[in-house]
């Protein structure tokens, strides 16, 4: 979808300066726009509360925005009950109807739209084959596990081919490794069928597994919405870097600023030079991001001296299989996280007084946490 | 666990499974402790009438008792002439016997439930059986003292009263009799009452039932969806008539319906009748009562099916293109049906044994089947024919019962919801 870039796709969805808010107090949405193209699958990723599942709930048409307008395929649709609005959604506990088969459950969206039983039929099959369950038609859903139970849920959100596809945290109530596979079926089902999903989540590793965007939203208020590795590798504030990903986070104020980079002062004590990204100049506080991959450690202290070279003490190593993880002192940050080689650890032991190095580009200089 | 682990050794099953048995049976031990008192309460309270009930039913040894040596007579009448001089002289000496004993009423009272004037027939011949007829002279003296003695029917009564046990009360119930022949038939006009008394109580009941779903489905929802605070309300106002004892809340209807009552002067001050309505002591107050009475039985099942029904649901009917009405009808109510099965059964078992609010709001068209198991047990003392009407309202209420218990097997689902 990185094309989609290069020459946008004409927006299916678009939030124009929506709020809302229940208790006539606070916003829970504040002044959110939005634009959702045809085909993409977007993911709206947060912290609970912070307004992502409002705003699906409003695009599907059970709640109400307070103020502000949302167009589907141009139409406002403020005032338009949910069952007219031709939008598929799956949700976080499937809610399959259990007094119906699967397969009546799958024939519903056909049979209230009057469509032709013969037809009806035709697609309830093939979307029984779709997602494997043929032999499974006549079983209720209490009868399934809970990703047959998925799986269902999202055959019967397709199989009127809505021109929207909604899904409320549908991987929440399964386990670990049943939700990578389920990821993988749903991402190829979008790649395949060339449907829009609207997919909301607070887990980023699903959000950036399954996304061709990611808008990150925090205390009602969109923060970014970027491309998954736009929001890794350029987040546009402490909560941004926070959020995606793992993060080493290091308080100074800003001495200078040269160009796109400046020089900040450790709170701690030493200074490095980091990427402006987010600051209000010189003088002013900072939180350096630095991703615990790009930190390398350095043993012997006597070798090359780089800008961004900083002492440390270990703390002590973690063993993860297919990467090793040491935990730092550096500068007051008792957390300092590094990425290490498998088998690296073993050098390390705690108390030990070590320098670690990162690239100034590595290190961004965003708002204070 | 250890002692289990021990006997793993062993190489036979057997003694694993005792063991497991011998565990098993502490437990149940101590279930049934707890609920024994319960269970001899109900043994005593509940089993015990209620077989007594079925047994007074078909229960018919008065006669039997009272004039044993007619009784052993009649055995071998074969009832299509008038029986023989042994028959006469055996019930000349019962009659003598009971006369001296004065227990002639009881079988006198029997005898007349199935013969209108029977009574009449017994106490006048033992008024004037002065002794023990000569021998071979039986016959023509008692034909002498009454008439009826040359009838068959008179015999055949009391062969049919002869005992122990007599389909006589079960058949009155259902109203049909034995004729002179023994064959069951249609029993006279007069007497045939039951089968219509039935008939009413069961519309009673039914038009209550149906009463009570629609004015308390829409409340029940209202309880499964309003929040909590508001429901809890709700739910007060719901069980008030529980506060208040049956007799109190159905005076209070006859203090709110009869004619000078508080409902016919309103609409008389309101101008929309000039007449006093007729509210009460008919259909219309019984049903306006029971229902009243048993909504709180309909309302609370409802309640708890529809609580189990996620909101969910509905969203996901709307999100699937369904208008509300539609998903309605086929997703929330096909949800509620166990509910409303269990609702209704409810209200239609316990309408059924209704008896202190007809008998208080209804007129004589009114009554229902336990006002005259009443009647019987309490005025009249025929407990044959008040425990036959009581085996045949069981027997029916428990053929409803089998049948709701089979349509809802098929129901029965669990919720896709796991939360």
């Amino acid at each position: 979808m990185e094309a989609g870039m290069v020459t946008p796709a004409p927006a299916l969805v678009r939030f124009s300066g929506i709020q809302k808010t229940y208790d006539g107090e606070h916003l829970v949405v504040k002044n959110l726009d939005l634009d959702i193209r045809k085909g993409e699958f977007i993911t709206l990723l947060g912290p609970s509360g912070s307004g992502k599942t409002t705003t699906l709930m409003m695009l599907a048409g059970f709640e109400v925005p307070t103020q502000g307008e949302i167009y589907l395929a141009d139409r406002p649709i403020k005032n338009m009950p949910p069952h007219k609005r031709d939008i598929g959604m799956v949700f976080q506990n499937y809610a399959l109807f259990p007094h119906l088969t699967i397969a009546e459950n799958i024939a519903f969206p056909l049979s209230v739209r009057k469509i032709n039983k013969a037809e009806a039929q035709e697609r309830v099959k093939s979307a029984l084959r779709m997602i494997k369950m043929e032999t499974l038609a006549h079983r209720r859903p209490g009868q399934l596990s809970g990703g047959q139970q998925q799986r269902v849920a999202l055959a019967r959100a397709l199989v009127f081919n809505p021109q929207l596809v909604l899904m409320d945290e549908p991987l929440g109530a399964l386990d670990k490794r049943l939700r990578e596979q389920m990821q993988l079926e749903i991402k190829q089902l979008h790649e395949t069928m060339g449907i829009t999903v609207v997919y909301v989540t607070h887990d980023q590793s699903e959000a950036l597994t399954m996304s061709d965007r990611i808008a990150v939203f925090n205390d009602g208020i969109v923060q970014q919405i970027d491309t998954p590795d736009a929001l890794y590798e350029h987040p546009v504030n402490s909560f941004v870097a926070h959020f995606i990903g793992e993060n080493n986070v290091l308080a100074g104020t800003i001495e200078t600023v040269e160009k796109e980079y400046c020089r900040v002062a450790l709170a701690g004590g030493g200074a490095v030079t980091a990427r402006a990204v987010n600051i209000s100049g010189a003088g002013a506080s900072t939180s350096l991001s630095v991703r615990p991959e790009r930190i390398s450690i350095i043993l012997d202290g006597t070798s090359s001296d780089g800008p961004n070279r900083l002492p440390a003490r270990v703390q002590s190593t973690i063993y993860l299989g297919d990467h090793a993880l040491a935990v730092l002192d550096v500068a007051g940050n008792g957390e300092f996280i590094v990425k290490l080689q498998p088998d690296a650890h073993v050098n390390l032991r705690h108390g030990d007084s070590v320098f670690i190095t990162f690239r100034p580009e590595d290190c961004l200089a965003l708002d204070p946490v | 666990m250890t002692a289990v682990l021990t006997s793993a050794d062993a190489p036979t099953e057997v003694p694993l499974k005792r063991r497991l048995k011998r565990a098993e049976r502490a437990r149940q031990v101590k279930a049934l402790a707890l609920v024994l008192p319960l269970l001899l309460f109900l043994l005593f309270t509940f089993a015990g009438p209620i077989a007594g009930m079925l047994w007074r039913a078909v229960d018919d040894r008065e006669v039997r008792q009272i004039l044993p040596q007619t009784i052993a007579v009649l055995a071998d009448w074969d009832g299509k002439d008038l029986p023989d001089e042994k028959a006469y002289a055996a019930l000349a000496g019962d009659i003598l016997a009971a006369r001296g004993s004065g227990t002639m009423a009881i079988a006198a009272k029997r005898l007349n439930y199935a013969l209108n004037g029977f009574r009449t027939i017994l106490t006048s011949t033992a008024r004037n059986l002065k002794a023990v007829p000569e021998p071979g002279t039986a016959k023509e003296t008692l034909g002498k003292i009454n008439p009826a003695w040359r009838e068959r029917a008179t015999w055949t009564t009391i062969k049919d009263a002869s005992g122990p046990l007599t389909g006589f009360y079960l058949l009155a119930a259902l109203d049909l009799t034995r004729n002179i022949d023994g064959a069951i038939v249609a029993a006279p006009p007069d007497q045939a009452i039951y089968r219509n008394i039935f008939t009413r109580t069961f519309i009673i009941s039914l038009s209550v039932t149906a009463l009570c779903l629609i004015l308390g489905f829409p409340v029940a929802y209202l309880l499964a969806t309003l929040p909590p605070g508001r429901s809890n309300l709700l739910m007060i106002f719901v069980l008030l008539p529980f506060w208040t004892s049956l007799l109190v809340r159905t005076c209070a209807w006859i203090v709110l319906l009869q004619s000078k009552g508080v409902v016919n002067d309103s609409l008389h001050w309101l101008g929309i009748i000039d007449e006093p309505l007729r509210l009460i002591y008919n259909r219309f107050g019984v049903c306006v009562a029971m229902t009243h009475v048993l909504l709180p039985f309909m309302i609370l099942p409802l309640y708890s099916s529809m609580k189990a029904i996620s909101p969910a649901y509905m969203r996901a009917a709307a999100s699937l293109g369904a208008p509300p009405v539609t998903a309605f009808l086929r997703i929330y109510l096909p949800q509620t049906l166990p509910g409303i099965g269990a609702g209704s059964l409810l209200v239609f078992i316990l309408a059924l044994g209704y008896y202190i609010t007809p008998a208080l709001v209804g007129g004589a068209a009114d009554q229902m089947i336990s006002y005259f198991i009443a009647l019987y047990t309490t005025e009249t003392a025929n407990w044959g024919l008040a425990s036959a009407l009581g085996t045949v309202l069981l027997l029916v209420t428990l053929l409803l019962a089998l049948l709701y218990g089979k349509l809802v097997q098929g129901q029965q689902v669990t919720g896709g919801m796991k939360n």
